[in-house]
């Protein structure tokens, strides 16, 4: 009885030590979806895990269905290093981005910090078979936020104020934020800042947020729409240093699906969005409204589709 | 991409972040959990075993537990308490929460059924040369219950080591974090490498219970431990892992 | 309330995507532990075998094998059909040792009054055996089913869509509905198929006397 309990023990142990050593057949994580890429003109469009893209992926989508291309929606796919691999694949067809963190993702080591300096070094570095449209003057940049508390406690008012003091504070944000230039990596590098510690959290939302104001972090990374830095009396350091560049809202698509309806389209709607609408949008979305509905009275707010 | 290398880079078994520190946190909120569901559920489950009292109504919840998403119990809790609770507790506190929760169950019910099947011959042998109740219930009832509470702490240790996983969902640490780190890093690497050793360390711990179960429980009950324990029984204390 | 109403379409397929990835394996699970279970009453040597296996699987944590089957299986994270796999396994794990106690548990008079009878062999475990350990196999069903509705939502932490997405998004978004909806939902779902087992056992052993039995 003992041996064959052991047989069972060294099988179990060969499984799990193959999937160890295994993984040859290609990376599980690429790809966002079910894999089967869009049929003809129809455009299947996805978001990031965070609200406000999800709000603007909703925007486009509806957009285009008012023009008459149909599309499908495969919102919250995850972070960037992920749904960058689902349009690499075709999971996914159209994406909402943003042109600094892009451009970063893209090229770590680029120093383009102004709108028009970020958007022609991005349109050169782009993934094969991809292409973007005209950005939006709308712009959605990360801050390092701290509480109000903190920031007169170390008299900060930009990133660089940070650094004697770094030491002794905790910084919080998304997982991914570890190995990225605009995140632990640049801070560390750039601003010569080295926290106590990071935790991993979450995208700018709920548990950021959370953290920051009940004090288990005294940085955090949070978004510049975000209305909660009002509400919750935090303040949004300055990047004197450009760390985080322009981040303007551009919609990244397939090379293949892109014709002249879409461009129009998505064009049009970039033309109208502005940093006022996304913080007007977020702040819907805190209160509960469902995300396609706040999109829907942005499309008809700006005449480009009936309400 | 390569599992293998993930496992073998230094820079992964260092800091506050590396594998023997996830495993060190991993196990420190399943030892508070099963502490905490130990000091709830055996008491209870003496009761009820003695007293016969209520034992349709824990069966019945027993069940019913199981199909509670421990996900969705978490967030539930965070979004109740996050109003009212400051400072790291309001991760901890879900967590910890939900991980009792799963616990109670299999090792009320273990003890309870231990002490109900625990051989009248024997009790009545004790009755007969005289001792009291409560001499009973220590000295005769609870050794021979051994078995099935053993059982049920084992489940409940599974139950718990496997959704301790959960607690990086809320930020705190854990071998969960590597899981939902590697997914966010887009890093499958880390994400199966935090998921091997979770099923690593249960393997070990249910090894670990297998070999306390021999030790704990009088060698004079195990002949009859692995023939008895009817089926039903044994499949109530055994609930899946999560 | 509003939510829900606005959202009805995407609680649906959701709800029909669970219940596929609750059900699928579940049916496969109990079909392939029903032969391995009659072996390993019938041979009592496989049966330490088959029996210890299946602990050890059970024991793996279903997060880590949804995680880990895609570099076995050769198929991509998201896809659902690791959910599958893994919760087959688990079901087959968990009823294998049901069928084997529940076929151990046929009174001997019985199976010797069969065989006096002239039933052989198959139309022995057909017609009479597997029917008498049927209470026995359904109890165990019943715990495999309610587990596989709560294990299903561990798979949102991966993305995958089932109710348990809707708790991710409760969480993001900082709302009630739609997490208590997913919850609701879950037990529901898992009543529904509980009471869907106790019935077809009722209807599967017509000789039960009416008295409660647990």
């Amino acid at each position: 009885m003992k041996k064959r309990i052991l047989l069972s023990v060294l099988a179990v142990t060969c499984a799990l030590a193959l999937s160890a050593c295994g993984g040859g057949g290609g990376d599980p994580l690429s790809g966002g979806g079910d894999n089967k890429g869009s049929s003809g003109s129809e455009v299947i469009v996805g978001s990031a895990d965070f609200t406000e893209s999800q709000l603007i992926a909703s925007i486009y989508s509806q957009a285009l269905q008012a023009a008459g291309v149909p599309t499908k929606e495969q919102f919250n796919i995850g972070s960037r290093e992920v749904y960058i691999q689902a349009l690499k694949d075709g999971s996914v067809d159209l994406v909402p981005e943003y042109t600094g963190a892009l451009l970063s993702y893209l090229d770590p080591k680029s120093t383009a910090a102004t709108p028009q300096a970020v958007q022609s070094e991005l349109s050169t570095k782009l993934p094969a078979g991809t292409a973007m449209l005209t950005p939006s003057p709308a712009e959605d940049k990360d801050v390092v936020a701290v509480t109000q508390a903190t920031a007169d406690k170390y008299k900060l008012k930009t990133i660089s104020d940070l650094k004697p003091v770094a030491g002794d504070l905790v910084l919080g944000g998304p997982p991914e934020w570890k190995t990225r230039t605009q995140g632990v990596v640049g801070l560390r590098d750039v601003y010569g800042l080295n926290f106590k510690d990071f935790v991993s959290l979450d995208a700018g939302g709920t548990l950021t947020m959370t953290a920051l104001t009940n004090g288990q972090i005294q940085a955090g990374d949070l978004f510049s729409t975000d209305p909660g830095l009002h509400t919750n009396h935090l303040v949004a350091l300055e990047d004197d240093k450009n760390l985080f560049a322009a981040e303007n809202v551009v919609p990244l698509i397939k090379a293949g699906k892109q014709n002249d309806a879409v461009t129009k389209t998505l064009n049009a709607v970039s033309a109208k969005l502005t940093t006022d609408d996304l913080i007007n949008m977020n702040a819907e979305a805190a209160k509960g409204t469902n995300l396609s509905d706040i999109a829907k009275k942005w499309l008809a707010g700006a005449g480009i589709s009936k309400s | 991409m390569n599992i293998m290398s993930w496992f073998t880079d230094p820079a992964n078994w260092t800091g506050s972040g590396g594998i023997p520190a996830q495993i060190g946190y991993h196990l420190w909120y399943s030892a508070i959990a099963l502490l905490a569901a130990l000091v709830i559920a055996v008491p209870l489950g003496i009761f009820i075993g003695y007293t016969g009292r209520g034992e349709a109504l824990v069966a019945g919840s027993a069940n019913a537990l199981r199909a509670l998403p421990s996900l969705g119990l978490l967030v539930l809790l965070f979004l109740v308490i996050s109003p009212v609770v400051t400072g790291k507790l309001v991760y901890v506190l879900p967590t910890i929460i939900v991980l009792v929760l799963l616990a109670v169950p299999p090792i009320l019910t273990g003890t309870y059924a231990g002490i109900q099947t625990a051989d009248p011959d024997a009790v009545g042998a004790a009755r007969g040369i005289g001792f009291t109740k409560r001499q009973i219930l220590f000295n005769v009832q609870l050794p021979c219950a051994l078995p099935l509470m053993v059982s049920g702490v084992r489940s409940a240790t599974l139950q718990i080591v496997s959704t301790a996983t959960i607690a990086a969902y809320l930020g705190l640490q854990g071998l969960g974090r590597f899981i939902l780190d590697g997914r966010a890093q887009a890093s499958f690497a880390e994400m199966a490498g935090g998921a091997i050793l979770v099923a690593i360390l249960a393997l070990a711990l249910e090894f670990t219970f297998a070999w306390l179960g021999r030790v704990i429980v009088s060698p004079g009950l195990r002949r009859t431990a692995s023939k008895s324990s009817s089926p039903i029984s044994t499949t109530v204390l055994e609930p899946a892992t999560t | 309330m509003n939510w829900i109403s606005s959202n009805i379409d995407r609680i649906v397929s959701l709800t029909i995507s669970h219940v596929w990835l609750t059900l699928v394996p579940t049916v496969i699970g109990l079909l392939v532990a029903l032969p391995l279970g009659w072996w390993a009453h019938r041979f009592k040597r496989g049966q330490a075998a088959i029996v210890g296996t299946a602990g050890l699987l059970y024991t793996i944590p279903s997060l880590a094998l949804f995680i880990i089957l895609p570099t076995i299986l050769g198929t991509k994270i998201l896809d659902p059909i690791n959910i599958v796999v893994a919760l087959t396994l688990y079901t087959l794990a968990l009823l294998v040792r049901v069928v084997a106690d529940g076929l151990d548990s046929v009174p001997h008079d019985t199976v010797a009054a069969a065989e006096a009878m002239g039933y052989r062999g198959w139309q022995r475990l057909v017609l009479v055996e597997l029917p008498v350990a049927v209470p026995v196999i359904a109890a165990g069903l019943r715990v495999a089913v309610v587990s596989n509705v709560s294990i299903v939502t561990m798979a949102a932490l991966l993305g995958i869509p089932q109710l348990g997405s809707l708790f991710t998004q409760g969480f993001q978004l900082r709302l009630y509905v739609p997490l208590l909806t997913g919850i609701v939902l879950c037990v529901v779902l898992a009543i529904v198929f509980d009471g869907l087992i106790i019935w077809l056992n009722r209807l599967l052993t017509p000789w039960r006397q009416r008295t409660v039995t647990s």
